[in-house]
């Protein structure tokens, strides 16, 4: 077993808020601080903050490792450490491989200059070498899809050209660890599926990257193993799919139970999956999900069911009130029983959550993000023993659908 | 581990990287653990960080920094392809969308040559040495280029050099090189800028019929090294203090067009002759001062050059370029956090 790659060990960072809020201090501030620095000297201590703290993991090598956390975790501090942007206030990081790390697209970017002038010049930016570029020049520019206007200032760039050839560059950076923020994730979808998939194969071809979202899709799909920072240090390490979920606050299982803590006007106290009672779903078979809701004031709502793929994008909405009209008018004094009832749920095999919302139709009182999960065990509907999974790519909602055939010359229909 | 040595091998050799396959990955990466050979040992330095190796293999400690002083020639000398790059850039855009392009470098030393001669040559008498006999063989044009040529690049490095972190703030904070790499690239563009002045000043003495004294072989580099050095030094300074305080922004400016007075640009230092204390002073201060005027006795004067004045501008420039960097290395550490 060779080291770990990355070793991360007891980092932290701190700011002064103070230095952070002021954008720059003058000189004649500087000046006025210092005499009168004695009785100051206490309420700045105060006003330091960390950042990250007491921050301590390893990443071996191959590995993709994904960073997750909500704003004000530490994500990009920690990602600005280990890019070496800033340098830790405590703690040491061992790095054995060459790291080149995007944490924007078209940095150093010359609006005077060319297409080609600033692959270059951003190559030379990210670490590349002239050679390196060089080599790679014709296959960065087939990826921007920018031939013709390779010798245009880029000031007169459409901005998809633009993001499309800074990418395009970034892409093809190929050092042994690879630090990605999701700033990335800019332009269009399919763009996007284009970076991730470009991200994909450097984890393929043996990098190490280390890839910092709040897209936990494209964590799921990217990573396999992931941190998650909260308040500055690491709450949870381990396999994506575990992190993700317990990110997501998710109680997987056939029951929800809300302790009463919510302080929401009307909220979830109790919910789960009657039908089928074991959380084992077979293909186009029903599922019936109830909720027992409770209301401090008296409101009109209606219950709204999501469901999620095991990469936890959304692929089923049912608006109880906006789609089905089914509002409920809930009293302090009487909780209601919701139920939704999906009489056909052609779903292929795997693992899927549910989203219980309870909204008014423009605000939602309770938001539970994976409430409930279910799995789809038998998944054959033509009955030929060809099973259909999430896996395999080929979507997993099968809707009801009629396919016929004509004969084109004479416009008769097969039977 | 996925990823074992082999796989990537073979992946890699797929794209026609074989070359560049073996140089990176050859590198002891995979038996870390055996600890033998060099690169295994951690370099433990300050931050920014020590790379232990050759372009086979890099590992590195990041760490608290603590005083660092020293200039890490290693990791420049890695870095050499960005800093052709950004040199490039500066000279590159510089005169994008104009009509007279690269003459400009030319033209704004001629006019400012011009006016200074009508100025102070004709006008104010200045003359050109306190030797009647030298003043007299030594007209103002040529006189005054010297100067120019000089106080040119020192300025307009200084100011530019100043700026640079705050204008390239967007990429400090976004990627790590060494900060050097910055406002030297700057100085890159302007030492351009120099040789085509001076090759305007060859012309220039050549119309008047002038040889350089052959002591100008020694003078001249002496002299463009101790004005690199003090551009350097003083342009590092400013551009580490603009960091954080944006005042150097609007001070310098006004500091510079003052130091040109105090500088013999536009009269010789003999005219201080009569104030042994002020023209000390200057020469001690200034390194430019020595520098322009022992270029002027070895290219269109007597050839005697005062070599106690240039050891003293040699000196100075020294201590001026180690504070500058000194300073700048000890700072650049925070730009990202301040910029």
């Amino acid at each position: 077993m060779s080291n770990p790659i990355i070793e991360i060990l007891r980092v932290g960072k701190r700011y002064r808020i103070g230095a952070q809020r002021e954008k720059y201090e003058s000189l004649r501030d500087v000046l006025a601080k210092k005499l009168s620095r004695a009785g100051r000297r206490n309420r700045e201590n105060l006003r330091e903050f960390w950042a990250i703290r007491d921050v301590s993991f390893q990443v071996h090598e191959g590995e993709a490792l994904g960073i997750i956390g909500k704003n004000g975790a530490g994500k990009s501090t920690l990602l600005k450490v280990l890019s070496r942007i800033t340098p830790p206030t405590e703690g040491r990081i061992i790095m054995r491989g060459r790291v080149g790390s995007l944490l924007e697209v078209g940095t150093g970017f010359h609006p005077e200059l060319s297409g080609r002038e600033n692959v270059y010049l951003n190559g030379a930016i990210l670490g590349m070498t002239r050679r390196e570029v060089t080599r790679k020049f014709d296959e960065i520019v087939a990826f921007a899809e920018c031939e013709r206007f390779l010798d245009t200032p880029v000031k007169r760039y459409s901005s998809g050209m633009y993001v499309r050839l800074a990418f395009a560059v970034a892409a093809h950076l190929e050092p042994e660890i690879l630090i990605v923020d999701e700033v990335l994730a800019v332009g269009d979808a399919e763009f996007q599926r284009k970076c991730l998939g470009k991200m994909g194969d450097a984890a393929k071809n043996g990098r190490t990257v280390i890839f910092v979202s709040h897209n936990m899709s494209a964590v799921m799909q990217l990573c396999s193993m992931c941190v998650r920072l909260s308040q500055g240090s690491v709450a949870e390490v381990g396999p994506a799919a575990d992190v993700v979920r317990g990110y997501l606050g998710a109680v997987q299982g056939t029951t929800y139970l809300n302790e009463g803590t919510s302080t929401e006007s009307a909220y979830i106290r109790r919910a789960h999956i009657v039908e089928p009672i074991s959380g084992h779903l077979e293909y186009g078979k029903p599922l019936v999900i109830e909720a027992e809701v409770h209301s401090r004031v008296t409101t009109r709502l209606a219950l709204e069911v999501s469901i999620r793929d095991e990469r936890f994008h959304p692929i089923i909405f049912l608006p109880g009130g906006l789609r089905f009209g089914q509002y409920v008018d809930i009293e302090p004094t009487a909780p209601q029983r919701l139920i939704c009832r999906i009489p056909i749920l052609p779903l292929a095999t795997g693992n899927y959550s549910v989203d219980l919302i309870l909204g008014d139709g423009t605000r939602a009182f309770d938001n539970q993000y994976s409430a409930l999960a279910f799995d789809v065990v038998t998944s054959d509907p033509g009955g030929t023993g060809r099973s259909f999974t999430q896996a395999g790519g080929q979507g997993c909602v099968h809707l009801p659908a009629e396919f016929t055939s004509h004969h084109l010359a004479t416009g008769a229909q097969n039977k | 581990m996925p990823s074992s040595p082999s796989r990537i091998f073979k992946q890699r050799a797929n794209h026609g990287e074989f070359l560049f396959n073996v140089l990176l990955r050859h590198g002891p990466i995979h038996d870390c653990g055996h600890g033998t050979r060099q690169a295994d040992k951690v370099a433990t330095t300050r931050f920014p960080i020590q790379a232990m190796s050759t372009q086979a293999h890099v590992e590195y400690e990041i760490k608290a920094p603590r005083s660092a002083i020293s200039v890490d020639w290693r990791e420049l000398w890695r870095y050499r392809d960005l800093f052709l790059v950004m040199s490039w850039r500066d000279l590159s855009v510089r005169y994008k969308q104009t009509v007279l392009g690269l003459l400009w470098v030319v033209f704004q030393p001629l006019l400012t040559t011009v006016i200074f001669t009508v100025i102070f040559g004709r006008l104010a008498k200045i003359p050109t040495s306190g030797d009647a006999a030298e003043a007299s063989r030594v007209p103002y044009p040529v006189f005054v280029l010297i100067g120019l040529v000089c106080w040119q690049f020192y300025a307009g490095s200084v100011v530019k050099a100043s700026d640079s972190m705050v204008q390239n703030a967007q990429v400090i904070q976004k990627v790590y090189f060494p900060r050097l790499i910055i406002p030297g690239s700057m100085m890159i563009s302007g030492l351009v800028d120099m040789v085509v002045v001076s090759v305007t000043l060859g012309i220039l003495m050549g119309c008047y019929g002038f040889v350089p004294h052959f002591v100008s072989i020694a003078v001249v580099p002496i002299s463009v090294i101790t004005l690199l050095l003090t551009t350097i030094g003083q342009g590092l300074l400013c551009a580490a203090i603009n960091v954080r305080y944006r005042d150097v922004k609007y001070a310098l400016p006004f500091i510079i067009q003052t130091m040109m007075y105090v500088t013999p640009v536009i009269y010789p230092a003999s005219l201080l002759n009569g104030h042994p204390l002020l023209k000390d002073l200057m020469i001690w201060l200034n390194p430019i001062a020595g520098t322009i005027t022992n270029t002027r006795t070895s290219l269109v004067g007597n050839g005697r050059v005062d070599w106690s004045m240039m050891a003293i501008s040699v000196l100075m420039s020294l201590v001026y370029a180690a504070i500058g960097v000194i300073y700048f290395r000890r700072t650049e550490r925070h730009f990202a956090d301040i910029v």
